[in-house]
């Protein structure tokens, strides 16, 4: 896939996002196009600032300079309100952070309800289709403490599906799982990418990251240093440091 | 035979006779225990005693019952006032925070008297003057400053990453607070919360200050027209058989919190 000018407009354009925590820099000028339906996976190592990029996109984070556009409007601007740009923009955590007092139900409805204004029937009944659909369904009333991590972490990506947001930010979804717990969450972003979902991915899956990305962004130190199709980037890499980090990763027994 | 435990029993039995034993016969044997005994240990007085304080201590429940309901909520708002962020809210910070630095520094019998006496004596029409309702109203105003620092340990203690995700979903900081930070910080409050509802149910006596006939007053009564203080002992008793309810009951509940942890991590 090549970015050529012939590309409409992007859904999501970033233009040089700068971040910092107290004297650290930790995003220096970050430029990024995502098309709609395009999946984006951004890889580096820890520190290199993807899970930051990923929190200031739905303004978790507050930028420092620099421009986000979502669908043409600057969501960055002052007078831009938060809570209706987060309703648009869906997350999912590394810890999955789901409310540990509600049932799965009430963790996918709260959204939806108090948000978007739903009825606590429809919110349900839309809530249950899609607990269905990634296999959840007979979890809908349980708490969240009796579920696998890989189920807790499945519900996560439900609770923010049921928003029905434009764009899906994932923060390292896999890391805290065990090994064994990996391979159900990732087939439900693989779903969830043929079935045109829009996706920027921060991840440590080398291997999903080839198989489910349109384009890798390989980030060092706040800048994203070089972006391809996952086969150039994994099979041909340009810059040293993408070549030493990948080949790191290979070591480690990541790829 | 005994087993062990049996033998457990027993050494405690007569390790406890021997100290309870010894204990008692040197107060007993004491110069001053006659006169004692007869002041503080008329069993005439006890029986005329008991009846009228059972009576009377209704009134402490009341106090302490009304009380409890206005302080719950209003400790929650105060808690929550110190707890919200931003510079626009620094007034209401500000506010919530010498609210609990006064209340919590001046004494609740202090705060009761100025109450109860103070107010009703400014004479404004409408204003109750019934001392009851100044009692209430003051230990309402003491307690509450104590509840809400437990309320804001509790909101404290609900780890951020529980904000980030209700505010990522779109719940405005208010939505955020009331139904994802507040009720997993009251869950987590409720035993040292019903600590301080304890110490409430014993100052309801500080209220006879301002001549509410609560079973304290009683007990006084009783003692000026006997010239005799084992009323005083009804009270202590009265006190004792009042509080212990919700002692076990806050046992019952930190117990039951402990081993769901556990069985929490144990499943985990």
């Amino acid at each position: 896939m090549t970015r050529d000018a012939a590309l409409p407009q992007p859904m999501l354009r970033l233009e040089a996002i700068h971040k910092s925590f107290g004297a650290t820099e930790v995003l220096r000028g970050i430029d990024l196009d995502v098309a709609e339906h395009e999946v984006v996976c951004l890889i580096g190592a820890s520190g290199s600032g993807k899970s930051t990029l990923l929190r200031c996109v739905n303004r978790l984070e507050a930028i420092e300079g620099g421009r986000i556009v979502l669908h043409g409007t600057d969501i960055t601007a002052p007078d831009v309100g938060v809570d209706a740009i987060r309703r648009r923009i869906g997350i999912v955590f590394q810890a999955f952070n789901l409310f540990p007092h509600m049932t799965v139900l009430d963790n996918v409805t709260l959204g939806p309800r108090k948000v978007l204004r739903r009825s606590r029937l429809d919110a349900e009944r839309a809530a249950l289709d899609l607990l269905a659909r990634f296999g959840l369904a007979d979890r809908a009333r349980e708490y969240p403490d009796r579920l696998s991590g890989g189920q807790q972490q499945r519900v996560a990506i439900v609770r923010a599906l049921a928003m029905q947001p434009e764009l899906l930010l994932l923060d390292e979804i896999t890391s805290a799982l065990d090994p064994e717990l990996v391979a159900e969450v990732l087939n439900v972003i693989r779903e969830l990418a043929k079935a045109g979902m829009t996706m920027v991915i921060a991840t440590h899956e080398m291997g999903f990251a080839r198989d489910v990305a349109n384009r890798v962004c390989f980030l060092d130190a706040g800048r994203i240093l070089e972006s391809g199709p996952p086969a150039e980037i994994f099979g041909a890499p340009r810059e040293a440091r993408t070549r030493q980090f990948l080949q790191r990763v290979v070591e480690a027994g990541r790829l | 035979m005994l087993g062990a435990g049996g033998r457990s029993v027993l050494i405690a039995l007569a390790s406890s006779a021997v100290v309870f034993g010894s204990l008692g016969w040197l107060v007993v044997n004491s110069p001053g225990w006659p006169l004692l005994e007869r002041s503080f240990l008329d069993a005439q007085v006890f029986r005329e005693s008991w009846p009228r304080q059972f009576a009377a201590i209704w009134r402490n429940i009341q106090l302490f019952l009304i009380a409890e309901l206005l302080i719950l909520p209003f400790g929650l708002v105060i808690a929550i006032l110190r707890s919200l962020p931003g510079p626009v809210a620094f007034p209401l910070r500000l506010l919530a925070t010498i609210y609990t630095d006064l209340f919590r520094a001046i004494p609740g019998v202090l705060v009761i008297g100025l109450l109860g006496f103070g107010i009703p004596a400014l004479g404004l029409p409408g204003v109750p003057r019934e001392a009851f309702f100044w009692g209430v109203v003051a230990l309402t105003l003491v307690y509450s400053a104590y509840v809400a620092e437990v309320y804001r340990a509790g909101i404290q203690s609900v780890h951020p990453s529980q904000v980030a995700a209700a505010r990522s979903l779109g719940l405005t900081q208010f939505q955020a607070l009331r139904y994802v930070v507040v009720p997993q910080a009251v869950r987590r409050v409720i035993p040292p919360l019903l600590n301080d509802f304890i110490g409430l149910q014993k100052d309801t006596a500080l209220v006879s200050f301002i001549g509410v006939v609560e079973v304290f007053r009683q007990a006084q009564i009783d003692q000026s027209a006997n010239f005799n203080f084992t009323p005083y002992l009804v009270t202590a008793l009265l006190f004792v058989l009042m509080t212990i309810p919700l002692a076990r009951l806050t046992d019952w509940l930190v117990e039951r919190d402990r081993r769901r942890q556990l069985a929490t991590r144990a499943f985990g």
